[in-house]
């Protein structure tokens, strides 16, 4: 048996339901889902109101650190060979 | 909601049927499919057809929430559904030929998000939600609320007709956005429900199809285009192309809205179903694109033509309705049938 891949941990019926996924998106934001809370610096919690969230990577979103779609606007480019699966 | 006024010969013939018990009915719905041969619908005209698109928005309301005084039997009526569906390949034909499909053959499921990204932020129609953030008034504003009243009561809904019709990656993305657009379990956040705050907030009624009366046939056509592309399961790529390009051009445009909103002094009760859009919106299209278009293309590969044809569709009403009610507003005119009362 080979050692264990994060996509077998996907499958493993006794994982957590919820545990946490980032999807990468494309010139886009980074999606979160599953559990997890979004600490602010000083300690406390960011608000959350809703389950999965995309957090701005771009630095323009006008609701950091929740994307607001501004990426588009501004042209923001990710580079494909540091984020292609492997 | 209430059997609306008719607006011509077939909704009337229709409305006077709905109110009948369907049992006794036979040869009047057979009669008024005939009537729909004869009217010789034009496709170049559907889409403004006060008359058919009314009737198709209330032969679709069966499947919805119903029409009051409308025994529920007749939503299954075989007469009523082949009406439905003459009128639905004109206005199919008519959508088709609005559009221009891209020509490029997207790889995989991150081609097909680019690919839909790009169709979005190419559209270039007038802007409504610019106009409304600098310079709309507040009765300009109340009009635009009461026309998208229509969709934006039932928010949601057309597109969950899909959900069955989908499989895997692309079922697993529907119905995680829909569960937020239903309010992820609070009845208080369905996106319905903020809606219907605003429009109380605007001294508006905000039962569902209040206002049907007084919009016209292309406020209609944009909510019975999404009503056709989810509940006939061979248009299943257009309603996932359609919530695509919907959940694409939502999140400036909504922040825009409140901006007009706030500048004309209404308070966050009002704000809120907007706001709330434009972080939700920024969520969704990124799932709408990758995995529900991107994912249906996957398992499907045959139906990214009516993906890219439900999202184009989608932009093209949109531009010529806002170019409607601009029209209007600019003329000093409503951009509804009848004026509404001022507010106070
Ligand atoms: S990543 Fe979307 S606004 Fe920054
Ligand atoms: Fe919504
Ligand atoms: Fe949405």
């Amino acid at each position: 048996m080979s050692a264990a891949s994060p996509l077998d941990e996907q499958n493993d019926r006794h994982a957590p339901l919820s545990s946490p996924e980032i999807v990468v998106c494309p010139n886009g934001p980074l999606l979160v889902r599953g559990d997890f809370t979004i600490a602010a610096a000083n300690g406390g919690k960011i608000p959350r109101r809703r389950r999965t969230v995309a957090l701005c990577r771009c630095g323009a979103s006008g609701i950091k650190p929740y994307c607001d779609g501004t990426h588009k606007l501004i042209g923001f480019r990710t580079k494909p060979d540091t984020e292609n699966a492997v | 909601m209430r059997i609306p006024s008719a607006r011509g010969r077939f909704s009337g013939s229709l409305f006077e049927l709905l109110r009948r018990p369907p049992e006794e009915e036979t040869t009047g719905t057979f009669s008024l499919v005939e009537q729909l041969v004869d009217q010789a619908m034009d496709h170049h005209e559907i889409l403004v057809d006060e008359d058919l698109q009314l009737a198709l928005f209330c032969l679709y309301e069966l499947h919805y929430g119903g029409l009051e005084g409308a025994n529920e039997r007749w939503e299954w009526n075989p007469g009523l559904i082949a009406a439905r569906q003459k009128i639905e390949a004109v206005f199919e034909e008519a959508l088709r030929g609005a559009v221009v499909l891209p020509s490029d053959r997207p790889e995989n499921s991150d081609s097909v998000a680019e690919a839909l990204f790009g169709l979005t932020a190419a559209d270039n129609g007038p802007s409504m939600s610019r106009y409304v953030a600098k310079s709309a008034t507040v009765e300009q504003v109340r009009e635009f609320v009461v026309h998208r009243s229509i969709y934006q009561l039932k928010e949601a809904d057309p597109h969950t007709w899909a959900i069955p019709r989908l499989t895997g990656r692309a079922k697993a993305a529907l119905v995680e956005i829909q569960a937020d657009e239903y309010g992820g379990g609070r009845q208080e956040r369905m996106h319905s429900a903020l809606f219907a705050r605003t429009m109380r907030v605007l001294g508006l009624h905000d039962s569902y199809g209040a206002y049907v009366d007084v919009v016209p046939a292309l406020t209609l056509a944009s909510t019975n285009m999404m009503s056709m592309f989810g509940l006939n399961r061979r248009l299943r790529g257009a309603i996932v192309g359609h919530l695509a390009a919907y959940e694409m051009t939502s999140s400036q445009p909504n922040r825009l809205y409140g901006n007009g909103l706030r500048r004309l002094g209404f308070s966050q009760d009002a704000t809120w179903y907007f706001d709330e859009h434009v972080e939700a919106d920024a969520v969704h299209e990124q799932i709408a694109g990758r995995d529900l278009a991107g994912g249906l293309f996957e398992t499907e590969p045959h139906l990214l033509e009516d993906i890219y044809f439900g999202a184009t569709a989608a932009l093209a009403l949109e531009t010529m309705s806002t170019a409607r009610i601009m029209a209007a507003w600019e003329a000093g005119k409503s951009s509804l049938l009848v004026p509404l009362p001022s507010s106070s």
